[in-house]
């Protein structure tokens, strides 16, 4: 064990070619916390958080999960059964849903715990039947995705992550692809969520649920985190002029919607 | 026209179509391993595979179906592979469509979405559970109606095989012309069992496709 946070991200740079996207970046967050991440767009925030899941690998820099690093340099198959174990404690959330198509909403969410946990179908199918009905959606365990709306393939998204019993949960622009009326239904899924104090980091826009929500937030621009604090600090009185710049120009256009 | 000559000879085209059938078959199941295996190199991880990958298709695409069956058939003995006239047209014709579907196939898996792969692969499944699981069952559907014009090309493909004198449609039709002297009516004939077979096949691709589009 090495004395690192519970997720721990240390010196973080990240290139795409000669397009460097993430600089130096370093993130603690402890068990149980919060954490938003918010910034204009192309600033690096989905980079940062597929970078935790090795979806992106840093080009420098350490993650670490529970004392476990989670980006080790390892000969190719190695590595392939490490990130298949480490991925398995860290439940991701896109903005696209990404269900499985031609599964039903069981199958979307029993897949993953059947091959991998060794599950039976009979604890596979409590498992689902659970999660469900922590998203209110026990009715549609039958259906297929084509037939939920945005917000109730959002929540089998969530209930599909939840499944694996990850150890944190990963949130990159969840409620973004989704019409306003149904914001709130995956809100309110994911507020239930930090009451459980599950550990979360979520990439968002919307300023008033991250400020309701979050313990910390990090406000980050050109691939650099630019500021951070506590949500009341970083919204009601920023101390760095872009975070300023940016918060203004976020409330104007939400105000204009 | 000669009806009575086409009444007296068609239980022989019969058989030839049954001749063509099977080629068919052996061709298609031949040339859905070789498109499989070479779909799984052309996307393979490592760059040696991607290359023998590529060279398959552009050669085989790249030249006459009929040079690949004569330099295998008239050719091979030279280079000590001794095949019957069947052989050859099968192994030929086989791997020769299999370069087709290799790019059928391909398509088809690369057209699905780079977030199925991403969501799994985030819930821990490995790059093959992956691609088992949740990419090829979704390829498989859509790549159903193009292997179906491969197939479609396959089957009007193996007349072909006349050429190096396997008793199928065509060359039946041409035997019979040399004893009757009645081209159009052997011709029409043999036709007229080549629609038949490929209509029937392009209905059974039909119905697979509906099917999998309802489950
Ligand atoms: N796979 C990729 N290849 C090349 N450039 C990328 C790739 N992914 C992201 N980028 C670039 O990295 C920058 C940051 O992107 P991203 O992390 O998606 O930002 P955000 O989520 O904050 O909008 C952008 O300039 C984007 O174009
Ligand atoms: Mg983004």
């Amino acid at each position: 064990m090495t004395d690192t946070a519970f997720v721990e991200i240390r010196n973080a740079a990240k290139s795409f070619g000669s397009l460097q996207v993430l600089r130096d970046i370093n993130l603690k967050v402890e068990r149980g916390q919060i954490v938003a991440i918010i910034g204009p767009s192309g600033s690096g925030k989905s980079t940062l958080l597929r970078a935790i899941n090795e979806l992106d690998p840093l080009s420098s820099g350490e993650i670490w999960l529970e004392g476990v690093q989670i980006n080790k340099k390892l000969p190719h198959r190695q590595y392939e059964r490490h990130v298949n174990q480490v991925r398995q404690d860290i439940g991701m959330v896109f903005q696209h849903f990404n269900l499985f198509p031609h599964l039903t909403v069981r199958e979307n969410i029993t897949l993953a715990p059947k091959l991998l946990k060794g599950m039976s179908a009979g604890e596979a199918n409590a498992l689902a039947e659970q999660q469900l009905a922590k998203v209110g959606l026990m009715e549609k365990i039958d259906a297929y995705p084509s037939q939920l709306s945005g917000g109730q393939k959002q929540r089998v998204a969530i209930a599909r992550a939840l499944a694996m019993k990850p150890k944190v949960m990963l949130f990159d622009e969840a409620t973004s692809a989704l019409d306003p009326e149904l914001v709130e239904e995956v809100n309110l899924v994911m507020k239930q969520l930090a009451e459980e104090h599950m550990t979360m980091i979520i990439v968002t826009h919307e300023m008033g649920f991250a400020e309701s929500v979050c313990d910390r937030v990090l406000f980050m621009d050109g691939g650099v985190v630019v500021e951070e604090g506590p949500p009341e600090v970083i919204f009601r009185n920023p101390e760095n002029e872009r975070t300023r710049a940016f918060l203004r120009k976020h409330l104007q256009t939400n105000h204009n919607r | 026209m000669d009806v009575d000559l086409i009444l007296r000879v068609y239980p022989f085209f019969l058989q030839a179509a049954w001749v063509t059938i099977q080629l068919s078959v052996l061709t298609a199941v031949l040339g859905l391993a070789c498109g499989s295996l070479g779909a799984a190199a052309r996307l393979s991880r490592l760059r040696i595979f991607r290359i023998i990958g590529a060279v398959y298709v552009s050669l085989f695409r790249g030249t006459p179906a009929l040079i690949q069956l004569f330099i295998l058939y008239f050719g091979g003995p030279q280079i000590g592979i001794q095949l019957d006239a069947f052989e050859a047209g099968v192994i030929g014709l086989g791997v020769n469509i299999g370069a087709y579907m290799t790019e059928t196939i391909r398509g088809a898996i690369i057209a699905i979405d780079r977030g199925q792969t991403e969501a799994s692969r985030t819930l821990g499944l490995s790059r093959w559970q992956s691609m088992r699981y949740v990419v090829l069952p979704q390829a498989a559907r859509l790549m159903i109606r193009p292997l179906g014009v491969n197939i479609n090309a396959l089957i009007k493909g193996t007349a072909l095989v006349a050429a190096i004198s396997v008793v199928e449609l065509t060359y039946t039709a041409q035997r019979y012309i040399g004893s009757t002297y009645k081209p159009f009516e052997m011709f029409l004939l043999s036709g007229t069992l080549y629609m038949i077979i490929i209509y029937a096949t392009g209905r059974g691709i039909a119905w697979l496709d509906r099917r999998a589009r309802i489950t």
